[in-house]
């Protein structure tokens, strides 16, 4: 039990999968523009890694492993994940039509997300057990979503800022995303973490 | 087609200064900011990119004109993968060091936006010969684009570049640019140096307000073709 508290603080708060591992950059710029939007996006994300994290944990342990065809997990994975972002969608539509309503546009950005694939191979990486697996998938997606909706409030309040001609646009977003970071660095060593 | 009019030269060139795929379309960020805390890395990095780019390329104008419209995505996204499989073993088995270095980053070059942008827009649509000189023009605007942020993080971090020590008598290294708040910081202002350099030069085409548009443009146009 306290393994698996330790992994999900450690991936919402001390590896936020954003601000220390750089992973779902595009994202995080381009729709933390207004928070119900970053919500949006946040909801899917942690939808889809859930998700992915349980269905790639049984493709590489049943059937890259015995096979030993380890060294295709980057396509096989990729693959499963877009085959995946369809399957839900479909589903999705069919039989949860709010949740479709809420989300559904951010699904189709999910597949080249590098936060998706990111899990699956971190998973792999630190030969996870399935429920850790999941955990950890679903814990750090719920941290992509904290630095997601947080950064958007930062960016409503840059939108009406005067700043100088060269920072306008990209550069004062990462110039405030730098500063967000900088707050989650103070996360580091929690717990002992 | 109008592409394909362009002169070889121009097309090589594109890719470094006119349209820089890090600098000036924010695409492949995530690489950008996660490895370049050293000069070294982001070479390492590019390079890497810059193999499975022109694989990719090549292989996609190859068999642009059989490949049905419909299940293009899903063939682009294979032989990307394919390549970015073999960039993996070969740098897991020749350069154990950059491997390690780059740990995850290197799978992750299948979801860099860079590669399949340019599969999408020019080696589906281009002749092979091209197509290789536009990959080799994107890679190295990807490579110099890393070393820029990797040798400012680097000088600024450590103190050192390419793992010599250059700053030993001026000032103590700030640790902070070598960690991941440093990384959003250095790219931000070498975005902002190249914002102030084109709009007092040239009147360059508007800069986009992040990848916000690209990359959810080339996803988008990515499942689009799924369906």
């Amino acid at each position: 039990m306290k393994e698996i508290i330790l992994i999900a603080i450690a991936a919402v708060f001390v590896e936020n999968f954003v601000l220390s591992k750089f992973l779902g950059i595009c994202p995080f710029l381009g729709v933390s523009k207004k928070t119900s939007t970053a919500v949006g996006m946040g909801g899917a994300i942690i939808f889809v890694i859930t998700i992915s994290s349980a269905v790639t944990w049984f493709i590489y342990e049943f059937l890259l492993k015995p096979n030993e065809l380890t060294y295709l997990k980057t396509i096989v994975f990729i693959l499963v994940i877009a085959a995946l972002v369809q399957l839900v969608e479909t589903v999705m539509k069919k039989f949860m039509p709010p949740l479709y309503r809420a989300l559904g546009i951010y699904l189709p950005l999910i597949t080249t997300n590098c936060a998706v694939l990111g899990s699956a191979l971190l998973v792999v990486e630190r030969e996870y057990s399935l429920l850790n697996a999941v955990v950890f998938g679903f814990s750090s997606a719920v941290g992509f979503t904290l630095a997601l909706v947080l950064f958007s409030g930062v960016r409503e309040r840059i939108e009406t800022n005067d700043i100088p001609m060269a920072f306008q646009g990209l550069p004062i977003t990462l110039v405030a995303a730098a500063l967000v970071s900088v707050a989650f660095f103070g996360f580091q060593g929690l717990f002992g973490i | 087609m109008a592409k394909s009019s362009k002169k070889p030269f121009s097309v090589l060139t594109n890719g470094i200064m006119k349209e820089n795929p890090v600098l000036k379309l924010v695409l492949g960020t995530c690489p950008s900011l996660a490895i370049t805390t050293m000069a070294k890395n982001g070479i390492g990095m590019g390079i890497a990119a810059t193999f499975v780019l022109l694989g990719s390329n090549i292989v996609i104008s190859l068999i642009r004109k059989i490949v049905p419209d419909k299940v293009r995505i899903p063939v682009f996204i294979t032989v990307i993968a394919g390549f970015t499989t073999i960039v993996d073993m070969l740098l897991h088995a020749y350069l154990p060091d950059i491997y390690k270095e780059l740990g995850i980053y290197i799978p992750l070059i299948v979801v860099n936006c860079i590669i399949f942008a340019r599969a999408e827009m020019f080696a589906s649509k281009n002749s092979v010969g091209m197509s290789i000189l536009d990959a080799l023009g994107m890679g190295a605007g990807f490579t110099i684009a890393l070393l820029i942020i990797g040798s400012i993080r680097e000088i600024l971090g450590a103190g050192t570049w390419m793992g010599i020590p250059v700053t030993k008598n001026l000032f103590d290294p700030a640790i902070i640019m070598i960690l991941p708040p440093g990384g959003f910081l250095a790219f931000g202002f070498v975005v902002a140096a190249i914002q102030k350099f084109s709009v007092l030069n040239v009147k360059n085409k508007e800069i986009s307000s992040g990848c916000g548009m690209n990359c959810a443009g080339c996803a988008a146009a990515n499942n689009g073709g799924d369906n």
